[in-house]
């Protein structure tokens, strides 16, 4: 185990952190499943964070200027470079703290919030230079799974078979033809010290998670799955549900890779049939039992292969 | 005073960047830029520097970490070229918006295509709208004391500034070189400090979107900004000349009191041009030179002045603009005469492209070129200068 992690004490209902660092106000869509996560992992984090936006949802609804909901210090700079930016802030305070202009013993979180565009496609190149670098930062991708500030088009997070205004479902094709990458996997191959996925239905584990990243000196990943009611078509009152069904029918399992160890956090033994998750959500509605079937075997595929890895490498 | 060291130019220029005890150097490697970024690793490597050397993945990466770091409160450094700078070019347009000081060395270089390594001014010139202030350096002790210069008129002013060097020609040959003594640099470039940066102690917000009710006047503000730094920078020259006696204008003048027709060149081919202007006065020709140093903010005022009486103006410039009305330094100064009422005939040419040598007798040429212009107005708006037939 890790040494920051020995006296590693979990978020509970009794000891959840009152403060707010994400103000109301903002103007992202209503259910959003993308705030929900941001506004946890600032709980989590505390006062003491520098916050990095690309540009995506996240940014667009919170600062439309002179209006800010970000009570901590906040920088957005582009689409593709909040890893870059956050290596920046980094290196600067390191250098700053070493040359006693910043005040030595105050730790302070980075952390980077993107969207699955600026992480799986557009960014990829920058997330990997800076995990490869080493630096101490956190890096939570907000996977809505298409490009939604754009109105909704089709990126490698997009499911199969989901329908995206670029990957529409046509008389021929029938929505998202590609399996969706699978980032964890790559950025746990940088064999950085953290990578976690997690899920705002699970806001406890998804608190926790944060928190350990921010303990854990070098570079984390956390990719959150972020449910999107207007680009997913599901109700905003469902968003919850859509976001727990993914976890129990293995679509979107929550596990952790602590220095290469791996942990499944929620075993699924018996995993509810993926058409229940499919079919709250109106852009797998064209579906064909065949190609439900497909989506099936592959989830459960993917699962095992996890399964495996868990058994493989398990932590101790 | 210090004495004079023979350095590479490069290498001179790295050091100037240490003295200025930078906190945060970002850089990926590019030809004709290497010498500089490489001394700087070696100097934080060795401890001679006490500084984070971030060795990015693209120059878009270093630049944005520069963008990072200078928002959090460091003095940063980034050297690029050519396509190095065309992949930075968003970030460009953001680093002075949100107005931060950062110093960036330009080795200059042709862009693709055809891809070449060798020396022209096409590189920067695509971002003359990218909001920072422009410096272009004639030699090496320019090249040193414009970096000392550029961090104290970046951080006065809170914008950034590049360093335009000639590649190879400047970057890449051995000059006598005079530092300026460490002491005197404490007192003529002092600490940091920047108002609003990103501290927890004072959570601010950077980088909230524009909407359209208030994007005309963020350009606005930032716009006002770039023309306040005019007089930041000529005090920023006058006090450096009272410190080392080395004098520096926006634009710089050869010969220029009587001339009758005059060329207007930047960089380091200015020495060559000289040449030719000493070769022509004995023969008795009124010739002068005319450099720019200041590119941004244009300088206007003393450009006009400088020009004296020139009745015709050979504009060498070493970028294409395609089919535009001129090279990119002929159209901004046919539209500069046009905003006063000296109308010398202006001739356009482009060359010296991808390194390709420009001669005394080149220069020469161009002299009589704009000569002729007097006689008989130029057919073409600009003209591809020594093109092989």
């Amino acid at each position: 185990m890790r040494k920051e992690l020995k006296r590693f004490k979990g978020f509970t209902l009794k000891n959840m952190p009152r403060e707010e660092f994400f103000a109301p106000g903002h103007r992202a869509c209503q259910g959003c499943g993308t705030v929900l996560p941001v506004r946890l992992a600032l709980k989590a984090l505390g006062p003491d964070t520098i916050a990095v936006s690309a540009t995506g949802c996240i940014e667009i609804i919170s600062s439309p200027f002179p209006y800010t909901s970000w009570r901590v210090p906040w920088i957005h700079v582009a689409f593709e470079n909040s890893a870059s930016v956050a290596s920046g802030i980094e290196a600067a305070l390191k250098v700053l703290k070493r040359k006693g202009r910043f005040p030595k013993r105050k730790k302070v979180n980075i952390v980077v919030f993107a969207g699955d565009g600026a992480t799986f496609d557009i960014g990829l190149q920058f997330l990997s230079g800076a995990l490869e670098r080493g630096h101490n930062l956190i890096y939570i991708c907000l996977d809505n799974e298409a490009y939604m500030n754009t109105g909704v088009q089709r990126s490698a997070a997009t499911p199969y078979g989901a329908h995206t205004t670029t990957s529409p479902a046509g008389k021929v094709i029938k929505g998202q033809v590609t399996w969706k990458k699978n980032l964890p996997a790559i950025v746990a191959a940088h064999n950085i010290p953290y990578v976690a996925t997690a899920n705002p239905a699970f806001y406890l584990d998804l608190m926790n998670k944060v928190k350990k990243a921010s303990l854990i000196e070098g570079p984390c990943y956390i990719h959150v799955f972020s449910v999107c009611p207007t680009g997913w078509g599901c109700k905003p009152e469902d968003v919850i549900k859509v976001a727990k069904l993914a976890v129990e029918t293995r679509v979107f399992p929550l596990y952790e890779v602590i220095d290469g160890k791996y942990i499944l956090n929620r075993k699924v033994d018996k995993p509810k049939p993926v058409e229940e998750y499919l079919k709250l959500q109106r852009r797998f509605r064209h579906l064909t039992p065949e190609q439900i079937e497909y989506i099936q075997k592959r989830v459960n595929e993917e699962y095992e292969k996890l399964v495996k890895l868990c058994e493989c490498f398990p932590a101790s | 005073m210090g004495k004079k060291v023979a350095k590479e130019v490069s290498i001179a220029v790295a050091e100037a960047v240490a003295q200025c005890n930078v906190d945060v150097i970002s850089a990926y490697p590019i030809t004709p830029q290497t010498h500089i970024v490489e001394h700087l690793s070696e100097l934080v490597a060795n401890g001679e520097l006490d500084a984070e050397f971030v060795p990015v993945e693209s120059e878009h990466a270093a630049l944005s970490v520069c963008i990072g770091a200078a928002a959090t409160g460091a003095r940063v450094f980034t050297s690029t070229a050519s396509q190095g700078l065309l992949l930075m070019y968003e970030n460009l347009f953001i680093a002075s918006n949100y107005r931060l000081p950062i110093v960036m060395v330009i080795a200059n270089r042709s862009i693709s295509g055809p891809i070449s390594i060798w020396n022209d001014h096409s590189d920067v010139m695509t971002t003359r709208d990218a909001g920072w202030i422009q410096l272009f350096a004639e030699n090496g002790q320019e090249a040193v004391d414009l970096i000392y210069q550029a961090y104290r008129i970046a951080e006065k002013c809170l914008l950034p500034v590049a360093v335009n060097l000639d590649g190879f020609t400047l970057t890449h040959v051995v000059e006598p070189i005079e530092f300026i003594d460490d002491e005197l640099l404490k007192k003529y470039l002092p600490p940091l400090k920047m108002k609003y940066k990103l501290d927890p102690r004072n959570p601010i917000t950077i980088g909230a979107i524009g909407i359209p009710e208030i994007y005309t006047e963020s350009k606005k503000a930032q716009d006002e900004a770039l023309k306040a730094s005019y007089p930041v920078i000529l005090r920023a020259w006058r006090e450096f000349a009272r410190l080392t006696g080395r004098k520096y204008n926006p634009v710089e003048t050869y010969y220029m009191e009587d001339a009758e027709v005059a060329l207007l060149i930047m960089g380091s081919l200015a020495e060559t041009a000289m040449n030719a202007v000493d070769y022509l006065r004995e023969k008795g020709k009124r010739v002068g030179l005319l450099r720019f140093r200041l590119w941004r903010p244009f300088p206007q005022r003393e450009f006009i002045k400088a020009i004296g009486k020139v009745k015709a103006l050979g504009v060498v410039d070493r970028a294409v603009s395609h089919c535009s009305t001129g090279g990119p330094v002929g159209i901004e100064v046919r539209s500069a005469l046009y905003q006063s009422n000296k109308r010398p005939r202006v001739v356009n040419f482009i060359a010296g492209l991808s390194g390709r040598d420009v001669t005394v007798e080149d220069f020469v040429e161009m002299f009589e070129r704009t000569y002729q212009a007097l006689k008989e107005k130029p057919k073409a708006a600009y003209e591809i200068y020594g093109v092989k037939e």
